[in-house]
């Protein structure tokens, strides 16, 4: 492993949780491979091109509602000189897509447009298909134009269909197949329109919810009442004279009722008498974030410039805080749904999960057949941002088909999706900050605490989830480890725990994006109460959250502007050059000091803007953003009127489709910063809804949204759907304490920590 | 147990199911329409919205028993993909959604509001989408084509 750069190994995923949560190496590997998958190396693993010169492309990387189907069409089309129209794009399905892992992380641009898989496997085509109109027209290579699928060589034309209609290529990816430059783009980096936005906008799209089977039946999962709860009895009696009622199913833990129609499986699940053994009950929510810093832990040192404590006691002044974020949720808008048909010999399963092929290896250990005979087809679900209940839900489908020989439809209710999900994860983050006489800083120190349990289920770990561990199968194991193993190799900044200002230094090999010498960046992992996985910028936002919004805070200590304060401790080019875009776009004016300093009087709403920066996951995106708030001082109410983002994601495959992402991700992140927390009592979530689990609605004070795009086209693509998100909470912070001088530690801001915060 | 007869999408139907059935699982499963989806089943996201008798109503706290002799309009009812609606046109253009599951809750809430109050004022349309939910968070995007809907339809 140690010959592979870090790049390679897609550092940034959040399977890499797993890594530092649970496991040893192995699983290092294996989250890495769930994120890669094993895709074909071959051109006809990719792309077919019929008589007709319509081209069938293959990908393993699915639409999760980010616009990634109309994007990769744009690349097909792009790379191999079609008009976009004669591309038709077949995303995830084991019977004939490549097997790419999982899509998340927001590695699919990496994964599919940089110098590998689809885009190779296009670029590679196009040259093949060059050599074979060369000899066709009898003409060198470099005499021939293409366009629209059309070769020519002066008067003389050859046409894709002709030269291979129907044939296969036979044709390893080519390592040396020249991508077209984004200068010479007309498909890609323009902002083609959704291609699925007709059908979703007039209600026709087929979603998981929507797919029928002949002779299917209904079910719904029966959930223990508590967390950690197990089985006594299950009284079938209770349930049995409902009309359309077909069986109880019970595994383990696991507990199922199937039903001809979807209205008697929701009466007999509610009605079925099931006896549970009370689980061991669960910590206090107001006092979590210092029992997880009691808890055996599992320890990985980022960086160590073993000079840190010396560095602290020598500066003029030292800046402390501890920062807080809750547990949050995925919460999709719907509770999620799939369907399975499993016979002896084999299963169908349509599931909106992220990766088909981890779905069909660990839903294949849950039903004890082969992997070979379950075949899984992606069918869209709601916007997942990240593991939700869509592949717990497969296996509930496929658990209760194979039970009643019967295609089975299950729907969670929006309960059992938001009680048991995979939440993203709670953090305490202590950071201490020196700085010199002049106010510059010298030594950042970071020690955080965050509690994990299973995750993605990859291809062997259906119990990282909790149908899987109802079932009877254990999540990943958890591994304490203290103290950490020095760091070695080059740093890996995935979730963000290493601050955009320091050297990043392991050796003489320094990857940081900023000039402060003395480091030590410490996480902790420790075993979550609750079900954990990958939510939208996994751990790199509460990281994020607490890095900058300590760097405001040690700002105002130094007496600094806040932008001027980043810069001078910056050193890479671009993310400075998106955080002076940011500011220039939202006219920043310099500041030495909050701007409201006059006492405060009751009934006055303070105005503010603060902002924030981030390299997301150390090297896949850049972002950063300018808030602007009103804050009610009687009320402790934030208002955020407007949110300036600036980005720089490399090339830019769909500028709109980029704008609607970051628009996108600053209200989700608007909206976790002001709202969102999962709750429980002494044995269970009670988060469960709408009115327990609070969200931004439609109508509502929406801020102004502006997008400013650096294209840089010399780049490497990155990832955008997550880096507006990462900045959101401290940018809203950060302008909250330039408004009131209320510095907000803990996330949600409600009002009430905004009016605690005032005191 | 008595058939219920109903017009959905301007079509006559009769279903015979059990009269506390929730309208969602009737339209979603009996007449296999894709457009009301199952959002939360307890009238708090909107994803289910339908528009019965003129009102946009939450069809999965709906009995059927209710919808008897109703007249429901579904978001594929609307248009289709080749003839879209007025207003399925403006979120088309407004590119306003990323996953689309929620859209029954935002384009039925908005087509009842306009269908009811030509010109809304700002907070109207505010306070119609006060109670619908979208986790993409195409939330400006989606007042964006409603405005334009109006823009267009009163042009
Ligand atoms: S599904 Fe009906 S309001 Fe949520
Ligand atoms: S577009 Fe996904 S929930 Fe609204």
């Amino acid at each position: 492993m140690s010959q592979i750069s870090r790049r390679e190994l897609l550092k940034g995923s959040g399977a890499l949780i797993v890594t530092f949560g649970l496991a040893p190496a192995e699983s290092f590997a294996q989250a890495v491979a769930t994120l890669v998958g094993n895709p074909s190396k071959e051109v006809d693993g990719w792309l077919a091109i019929a008589a007709d010169g319509s081209v069938t492309a293959y990908t393993g990387k699915c639409e999760l509602g980010q616009g990634l189907y109309t994007a990769q069409t744009q690349l097909v089309a792009e790379e191999l000189c079609v008009p976009i129209e004669r591309v038709k794009l077949i995303q995830c399905q084991t019977s004939v897509t490549p097997d790419q892992g999982v899509t998340s992380g927001a590695q699919s641009h990496p994964q599919n447009f940089n110098h590998m898989n689809l885009a190779l496997a296009a670029a590679t085509g196009r040259e093949a298909l060059l050599q074979m109109a060369a000899r066709h027209l009898g003409a060198p290579v470099e005499q021939l134009t293409v366009r629209d699928g059309v070769v020519s060589h002066q008067a003389r034309k050859v046409a894709y269909g002709e030269l291979i209609g129907g044939r296969k290529f036979n044709l390893p990816l080519s390592g040396t197949a020249k991508r077209r430059h984004p200068r010479d783009w007309t498909v890609l980096g323009t902002p083609v329109k959704r291609l699925d936005m007709p059908a979703m906008a007039t209600g026709h799209l087929e979603y998981a919810h929507n797919v029928r089977v002949p002779g299917m039946a209904h079910g719904r999962v029966v959930r223990p009442p508590t967390v950690g709860a197990t089985l006594v009895a299950v009284d079938e009696a209770s349930v049995r004279d409902i009309p359309g009622f077909l069986r109880v199913v019970v595994k383990n833990n696991f507990v199922g009722v199937v039903c001809e129609k979807q209205w008697q499986a929701v009466q007999a699940a509610s009605r079925l008498k099931a006896t549970w053994k009370p689980g061991p009950g669960l910590p206090a929510q107001a006092t979590f974030h210092d029992y997880m810093r009691t808890r055996p832990s599992r320890d990985t040192l980022l960086v160590d410039s073993k000079d840190i404590e010396a560095k602290l006691a020598s500066a003029a002044t030292v800046v402390r805080a501890t920062y807080l974020h809750p547990y949050h949720m995925h919460a999709s808008i719907g509770a999620s749904c799939a369907v399975a048909d499993v016979k002896k010999d084999g299963a169908t399963i349509w599931s909106p999960t992220q990766g088909v092929y981890p779905q069909r290896d660990s839903c294949a250990m849950l039903l004890g057949m082969p992997r070979e005979s379950v075949k899984v087809n992606f069918a869209r679900g709601s916007g997942c941002y990240g593991i939700n209940g869509a592949d717990t839900v497969s296996y509930d489908a496929a658990l209760l088909s194979q039970a009643v020989g019967r295609p089975v439809r299950v729907q969670l209710t929006r309960k059992d999706e938001m009680a048991w999900e995979n939440f993203g994860l709670a953090f305490v983050i202590d950071q201490r900050v020196g700085l010199d006489r002049d106010g510059n800083i010298l030594a950042w120190d970071y020690e955080a605490w965050s509690p994990v349990r299973g995750g993605r289920p990859g291809y062997n770990q259906p119990g990282n989830q909790v149908t899987g561990f109802l079932a009877g199968f254990e999540p990943a194991a958890f591994a304490p480890r203290s103290p950490a193993p020095a760091p070695s190799g080059v740093l890996a900044n995935g979730q963000n725990v290493v601050p955009s200002y320091v050297t990043g230094c392991i050796g003489t090999a320094c990857s940081g994006t900023g000039t402060v010498k003395s480091e030590r960046m410490l996480s902790r992992s420790v075993e979550s109460p609750f079900w954990t996985g990958p939510l939208r910028s996994p751990a790199r936002l509460q990281n994020t959250f607490a890095h900058e919004c300590l760097m405001d805070e040690v700002a105002a200590a130094a007496k600094a502007d806040p932008v001027e304060y980043r810069l001078r401790h910056l050193r890479d080019p671009r993310l400075m050059a998106v955080v002076r875009a940011a500011a220039k776009a939202a006219n920043w004016e310099p500041r030495t000091r909050t701007q409201n300093p006059e006492p405060r009087t009751q009934d006055a709403v303070r105005s503010g803007r603060g902002i924030a920066c981030v390299l997301y996951e150390g090297d896949n995106g850049y972002c950063s953003m300018v808030a602007e708030v009103d804050v009610n001082i009687a009320t402790g109410v934030v208002t955020v009127k407007r949110l300036v983002m600036a980005l720089d994601v490399g090339p830019i495959s769909n500028p709109d489709g980029v704008r609607n992402q970051a628009e996108g991700g600053a209200l989700h992140g608007m909206s976790r910063a002001l709202f969102e927390e999962v709750t429980w009592d002494a044995e269970k979530v009670t988060s469960v809804d709408w009115r327990t689990y609070r969200t931004l609605p439609v109508g509502s004070n929406i801020p102004q949204l502006e997008t400013v795009l650096i294209n840089t086209m010399d780049a490497e693509a990155n990832g955008a759907g997550e880096t507006s998100i990462t900045v959101t909470a401290a940018a809203i912070g950060n302008a909250i304490f330039d408004a009131c001088g209320a510095r907000l530690r803990q996330v949600p801001f409600t009002p009430e920590r905004v009016k605690a915060a005032l005191k | 147990m008595p058939a219920i007869n109903l017009r959905v999408n301007g079509r006559a139907q009769t279903v015979d199911v059990d009269q506390t059935t929730p309208l969602l699982y009737v339209l979603a499963d009996e007449l296999t329409l894709n457009g009301p989806k199952f959002g939360c089943g307890l009238g708090q996201c909107g994803a289910c919205t339908v528009i019965m008798n003129g009102q946009a109503i939450r069809s999965c706290m709906t009995p059927v028993s209710a919808a008897a002799g109703a007249d429901v309009t579904t978001l594929d009812g609307l248009g289709t993909v080749e003839q879209p609606h007025p207003i399925q046109r403006a979120f088309i253009e407004e590119q306003a959604a990323q996953c689309g599951f929620c859209l029954s809750g935002v384009v039925m809430t908005a087509k009842a509001l306009v269908d009811r109050t030509p010109n809304p004022t700002d907070a109207q349309i505010q306070q119609a989408m006060s109670g619908v939910l979208c986790r993409c968070f195409a939330h400006a995007r989606m007042i964006r084509a409603i405005k334009r809907y109006v823009r267009e339809k009163n042009a």
